[in-house]
């Protein structure tokens, strides 16, 4: 077996040290009704060139985004990714160490996250982040339970026009944490402020999404105020990439700022694995889940990184952890550290005018009825299609353009509608073949 | 090593982008960003050089020896890397219809059907991140079970050797913990169980073999104490790679199990992530699985959503689908002699065990498992060099210590996982360290106490960071720490599992 190391010799000689006559006996311990007693009922092992050749045919039946012109978003971008990325992933000392809980083993990991954790501050305006969650969903489950030690509060109230998945994900962990969730309907694409205060007169937090599932920007200031004001956490679910352009949640007055990485620095990979980052006000810190890397000195003076605050987490506080959380996302964290330093504030910048201006053209290109059209938009909007978004959406796929989102799989009344995403990899040109292609199936 | 922020320059970049004579639309000013933010500004080959210089800094399998305990820090085979990164899979959206995503749904469903014959079990989700995920999952698949059953049960019962997940799991899925003491085998205490066990006990989690690194003589026992109080049991699969092909959680009772496949199934372990959770059940508890669910039609694959018992979603979409591919392909590259897998990872283990016994304390001398636990206790007693002296010191012999201060239940653990692709040259090479180590401690303790002497820091204060928390650069305001008192105050705390 190609992945072991012992001749027949090594393992006569082991034996005998452990001074047993087989393999077998070493499993005495294991009742003889529970072995198994038989070989594993598995498919034959396959050589590598073989594996390769396997995997390449379940690969070559999926239709990527090299292979499809595709507009599909909602939560999940096809943003370009540099060559950078995949070469420091790419280097062993990242990809096989574990958590660094031996810090003299593991300082260029630590500095690593500790970089990390201050671009997720720059970005979001926050005082400190974590090392990173599972991914956009589940931030948003651990948002709520801070919240309801934050502010001893049994209620999270959550705008519709987050992500469904988010929403999904925040209700299966809500009776865990003792936490009913209400939701916020809204109004014209977006969430109305007065109905946002309503909603948290009682609530630990608001979480609202910004830019929102529709695409459209929420009125951001306004709700996290109308949280503020009625005692509420304010949580923005905030999208990376539109943060060179969109206003930090830690300028209008949020208390956390959490978000999917995945736009900033992961490719699509059917979904994950990603991260999710989880940023707030330093006074929330004892509250965090997850690893936090801070810096110290050693016995020289010489500056360093250790885990810290550790009396947060499972390993020490166990029934008492603020989360169970112990294996992260740090190689996917890394990666985002990677890419927003590979596009600096300038580049960030221009992803962001990019998608907006790139938005814009396609608005007018595809000539459809806007479905809120009243808002401002950042890479996506939706579209009214005159008939079911689904059939438009396969009718389209035949002549290979993805054309987005049926948002009728997630909103009631929305059956014809179609939510269209644009990043920075798309062409005018690709545009101009998405309008041709949906004017032929609406 | 200055951080990427001090070597940042206004106006450098390394990026390039396509720029499109388009109108930028203008954004109301409220929503607009008020400053840019401090990201590093440094053109490419800085940037190479910086992340190369971490690297160097960074101690992987890759680098060496990892024996650290419970996380099976085994070989990631290259060959993963180059199919997770297949097109067919790197840039396939998540929302793709199930037409054009058919490959990789094949392979979840191919993965599930490999992870139920490995559990035993009858269903299987991918969905969950993490091992520590997947506890969570299978918590509140008890509390569905049981709401649906109209029981009330508000009690789980974990093991005094248990991860800390298990119990920090348990209050999120908002059970009550109970916790069940070890005998002198090191098996669970089996008075002590079912003193405990009841009408109000959810149900047992359970790592087998334990943290200890033993097989639980008496699992059958123990099952049937839990289904006789029509409680559950769920398996912590954390140490899998023990008995692949030899005993399978569902044959020892077990009603739900997680896999981790970053430790089982070689997914690189990244640094501290991503990992996989994978959950298997028995078929009672399959209607209250997480949705989507990955199902077979003929020849078709689909997502199945309609699942009105579900507890929900755990997470977004299906899972972490990379770390599938790369799990599925380690898997079938042994196919069915992965049972050849777990023997070598005991092997490896009772032969470092044999060999260090006699220098260190054995609190269960037993034959182990896939790891084992070791006590510094009798070095510190006598000679002032504990567990944490004992690891920093292994790392001037050029490995990366193990585990050290978990199980709880151990003073002074040494937890050592040497797992299966680890040559004997290289376990010899350990033994004769931890010998030498043993032999420092009652000649010269202080080589223990002042080590790590060739690392790129020495021993760094932890109290003094949990007390600042400096946990982001400061810019122009940045604290400058090495002006304040240092000592080497590590905390002796777990470092591992």
């Amino acid at each position: 077996m190609r992945f072991l190391s012992l001749t027949e010799r090594d393992r006569a000689a082991m034996l005998e040290a452990v001074g047993v006559g087989s393999i077998d006996e070493l499993f005495a311990d294991i009742p003889e009704s529970l072995r198994l007693g038989r070989e594993l009922a598995l498919e034959p092992a396959l050589s590598e060139p073989e594996l390769v050749a396997h995997l390449e045919e379940l690969a070559g039946r999926n239709v990527h985004t090299g292979r499809e012109l595709s507009f599909l978003g909602a939560g999940m971008y096809d943003h370009y990714v540099p060559a950078i990325v995949d070469a420091v992933l790419a280097r062993g000392e990242f990809l096989t160490a574990y958590t660094p809980y031996q810090p003299e083993m593991s300082q260029g990991v630590l500095q690593a996250i500790f970089e990390y954790q201050t671009a997720i501050c720059e970005l979001t305006g926050m005082d400190v982040s974590n090392a990173s969650g599972y991914d956009g969903t589940t931030v948003a489950a651990d948002a709520c339970s801070m919240a309801r030690y934050a502010t001893g509060r049994s209620k999270v109230a959550l705008c519709e026009t987050v992500n469904p998945q988010v929403r999904q994900v925040v209700k299966t962990y809500a009776p865990g944490f003792g936490l009913e969730v209400v939701e916020i309907p809204h109004r014209g694409g977006v969430t109305d402020a007065g109905d946002a205060r309503s909603a948290a007169e009682d609530a630990a937090c608001l979480i609202f999404q910004q830019p929102n599932f529709f695409g459209c920007l929420e009125p951001a200031p306004e709700l996290a105020s109308a949280a503020t004001d009625a005692g509420a956490l304010a949580v923005a679910h905030v999208d990376p990439v539109s943060l060179g352009v969109l206003e930090a949640p830690g300028r209008y007055g949020c208390a956390l700022a959490i978000g999917e990485g995945q736009g900033a620095g992961n490719s699509l990979s059917f979904g994950g694995p990603h991260y999710g980052f989880l940023a707030a006000r330093s006074s929330l810190i004892r509250r965090m889940p997850g690893r936090i890397i801070g810096e110290t000195t050693d016995v020289n003076g010489e500056r360093g990184y250790v885990l810290t605050l550790q009396t947060r987490e499972q390993h020490i506080r166990r029934e008492k952890a603020t989360s169970n959380i112990t294996t992260n996302q740090t190689l996917l964290a890394l990666a985002g550290l990677v890419h927003l330093s590979w596009l600096g504030p300038q580049g960030l910048r221009e992803v962001g005018e990019s998608c907006m201006a790139l938005v814009e053209y396609a608005k007018e290109r595809l000539g459809l009825p806007l479905l809120f059209s009243e808002q401002t938009t950042f890479k996506e909007f939706a579209v009214r299609v005159g008939r079911n978004a689904e059939e438009v959406m396969q009718a389209a796929r035949e002549q290979g353009v993805h054309p987005g989102y049926p948002l009728g799989r997630d909103y009631e009344g929305l059956e014809d509608a179609l939510l269209v995403c644009v990043t920075e990899k798309r062409t005018p040109a690709e545009i101009d073949r998405l309008a041709e292609v949906l004017a032929a199936c609406v | 090593m200055r951080l990427i922020y001090e070597k940042s320059q206004t106006g450098r970049r390394a990026s390039s982008l396509p720029r499109h004579d388009l109108p930028v639309p203008e954004l109301p000013a409220g929503l607009r960003r008020s400053y840019p933010p401090r990201l590093p500004e440094l053109a490419e080959p800085e940037l190479v050089r910086h992340f190369s210089e971490l690297a160097s800094r960074t101690f992987g399998i890759d680098t060496g020896f990892y024996p650290l305990g419970s996380c099976t820090m085994k070989h990631n085979p290259r060959v993963n890397e180059r199919l997770v990164n297949l097109p067919g899979f790197r840039d396939l959206h998540p929302l793709q219809e199930e037409s054009g995503s058919q490959g990789a749904l094949e392979l979840m469903w191919r993965l599930q059907e490999i992870l139920i014959e490995l559990s035993g079990l009858d269903v299987c989700s991918l969905q969950p991140a993490a091992g520590s995920q997947g506890e969570l999952t299978g918590l509140m698949l008890m509390r569905a079970y049981f709401a649906d059953r109209g029981e009330e049960r508000d009690t789980v019962i974990t093991a005094d050797t248990a991860h800390g997940t298990n119990p920090a799991s348990v209050t999120m899925a908002g059970y009550k913990l109970q916790k069940v003491g070890t005998d002198a085998r090191g098996n669970l205490d089996l008075d002590d169980l079912r003193a405990k066990v009841n009408e109000r006990t959810a149900g047992l989690m359970l790592t087998n073999p334990s943290t200890l690194g033993l097989f639980d003589e008496s699992i059958e026992d123990v099952a049937g104490i839990f289904h006789d109080a029509g409680a559950l049991l769920y398996y912590d699969g954390a140490n899998l790679n023990a008995v692949c092909g030899i005993s399978r959680p569902g044959d020892m009772g077990f009603d739900i199990v997680h896999i981790n496949l970053h430790k089982t199934f070689s997914q690189p372990h990244g640094g501290g992530g991503p990992g996989g959770g994978p959950i298997v059940v028995r078929d009672r508890l399959e209607p209250f699985l997480p949705v989507p669910a990955v199902v077979r039609d003929g020849e078709r694959f689909r997502l199945d959503f309609d699942r009105p018992k579900s507890i929900g979603k755990v997470r977004g979409f299906t899972g972490p689908f990379g770390v599938f591919v790369r799990s599925y392909a380690y898997i079938r590259a042994y196919g069915p002699a992965l049972r050849l897998m777990s023997e070598v990872a005991v092997l490896n283990a009772n032969y470092l065990l044999a060999r260090l016994k006699g220098a260190y304390e054995l609190p269960f001398d037993r034959l182990c498992m896939h790891e084992f636990v070791l006590s510094a206790r009798k070095l510190k007693r006598e000679h002032g060099a504990s567990a944490l002296d004992v690891a920093k010191r292994l790392m001037d012999y050029g490995f990366h210590p193990p585990t050290i201060y978990f199980p709880l239940i151990v003073p002074e653990a040494l937890m050592i996982e040497p797992t299966e692709t680890e040559p004997k040259e290289t376990l010899d090479a350990f033994v004769d360290a931890m010998l030498a180590i043993a032999r420092e401690a009652a000649e010269q303790p202080e080589l223990l106490q002042e080590a790590p002497h060739d690392r790129p820091v020495r021993r760094l204060d932890e109290v003094k960071a949990a007390r600042r928390a400096v946990v982001r650069y400061g810019f122009e305001e940045h604290p400058d720490l090495s002006q304040e008192p240092s000592e080497p105050r590590a905390l002796e705390v777990q470092k591992g599992a």
